[in-house]
């Protein structure tokens, strides 16, 4: 889901770094309150953090012959809502756009609007969508997880296919070449990802299996 | 969730990886989904050239890998480190 350091025209670059920018600065607010509120709760955020560096430096091989990495965004959207997780995400995005160059700093913006904001709310949506349908606890952190992730990758192949149009079938076709190159190769490995994080939730609960305890989830709705 | 069914989970996540490996059908070059990407980009616009170039580049793949290799390591290591404590608190906790 990295777009490659000068591959976003101008206008593009700007415009993603203005949508992303109010969310990160969000980001940064719930971080704060959070930690304030729950001062012990500030371990828990690195480790949602730390979950997010392990899992996007994994490059994994996937049926299409291809490799991609998993985003690991959704545990932290899960714990602490999705806001937090555009600050996570950003410092992450950074870190390889710095160290690794992988993806970039002009691709910035539209990188952290796809891994670190729309991952988020996805998988927060299709959690609390999940458990509002009565699913078990395991089932809404593994589909939250894996179906943000491919969202990541819905988005980031929209971006390309908006800076790059097809020039006989427009958008529409370069969405479908692009998701084509990155969606297909997600799909098992957001599976492995919804695992992965269910595995991860289980290890950070206090009790196995009550994410409750864990802290966050129903004192946020609380506050 | 019982303790076991971890160790299961990890095991399902563990053969999806490696399916790809080890079945010759689902072969290929296993290159980087970013980079085919980026041979797209080369499809549609023909002599697109970047106007930003990254401000460092690993200057090998084993430089690439180590970086690649700690950043996995520093964000497991944190981890390790919350669950460890966790679960300590919890041992104590308990035993109270």
């Amino acid at each position: 889901m990295h777009i490659m350091e000068g591959y976003l025209p101008v206008a593009h670059a700007v415009g993603w770094f203005a949508a992303s920018a109010p969310f990160v600065a969000a980001g940064v607010v719930s971080f704060r309150k959070i930690v304030a509120r729950h001062p012990e709760a500030r371990l828990s955020v690195a480790a949602a953090g730390a979950f997010t560096f392990v899992l996007s430096a994994l490059k994994m091989p996937s049926v299409t012959g291809s490799c991609s990495h998993p985003t690991g965004t959704g545990l932290g959207a899960v714990m602490f809502g999705p806001s937090v997780m555009a600050l996570l995400g950003t410092i992450v995005l950074l870190f390889q756009a710095l160290l690794l160059a992988h993806g970039g700093l002009t691709t910035l913006g539209a990188n952290v609007f796809s891994m670190a904001i729309v991952g988020p709310w996805v998988s927060w949506a299709v959690w609390q969508c999940s458990r509002k349908l009565g699913l078990s606890q395991a089932v809404a952190v593994c589909l939250a997880a894996a179906i943000g992730d491919l969202a990541t990758y819905l988005t980031t192949s929209a971006q390309l296919a908006w800076a790059y149009p097809d020039p006989v079938s427009h958008f529409g076709g370069a969405f479908a070449k692009f998701a084509g190159i990155f969606a297909i190769t997600q799909l098992p490995l957001a599976v492995a990802e919804g695992l992965l994080t269910v595995v991860a939730i289980n290890a950070l609960s206090a009790r196995i299996g009550h994410l409750d305890s864990f802290g966050m989830v129903e004192e946020r709705k609380r506050a | 969730m019982k303790k076991y069914s971890s160790v299961i989970l990890l095991l399902v996540a563990c053969l999806i990886i490696v399916i790809p490996l080890v079945i010759p059908a689902f072969g290929g070059e296993f290159a980087g989904t970013d980079d085919r990407a980026t041979q797209a980009i080369a499809s549609l616009k023909p002599g697109y050239k970047p106007w930003f170039e990254p401000l460092w580049v690993p200057p090998s793949k084993e430089i690439e890998s180590l970086l690649f290799a700690l950043q996995a390591a520093l964000g497991a290591g944190l981890l390790g480190y919350v669950i460890g404590r966790r679960h300590e608190a919890q041992r104590r906790n308990v035993d109270h």
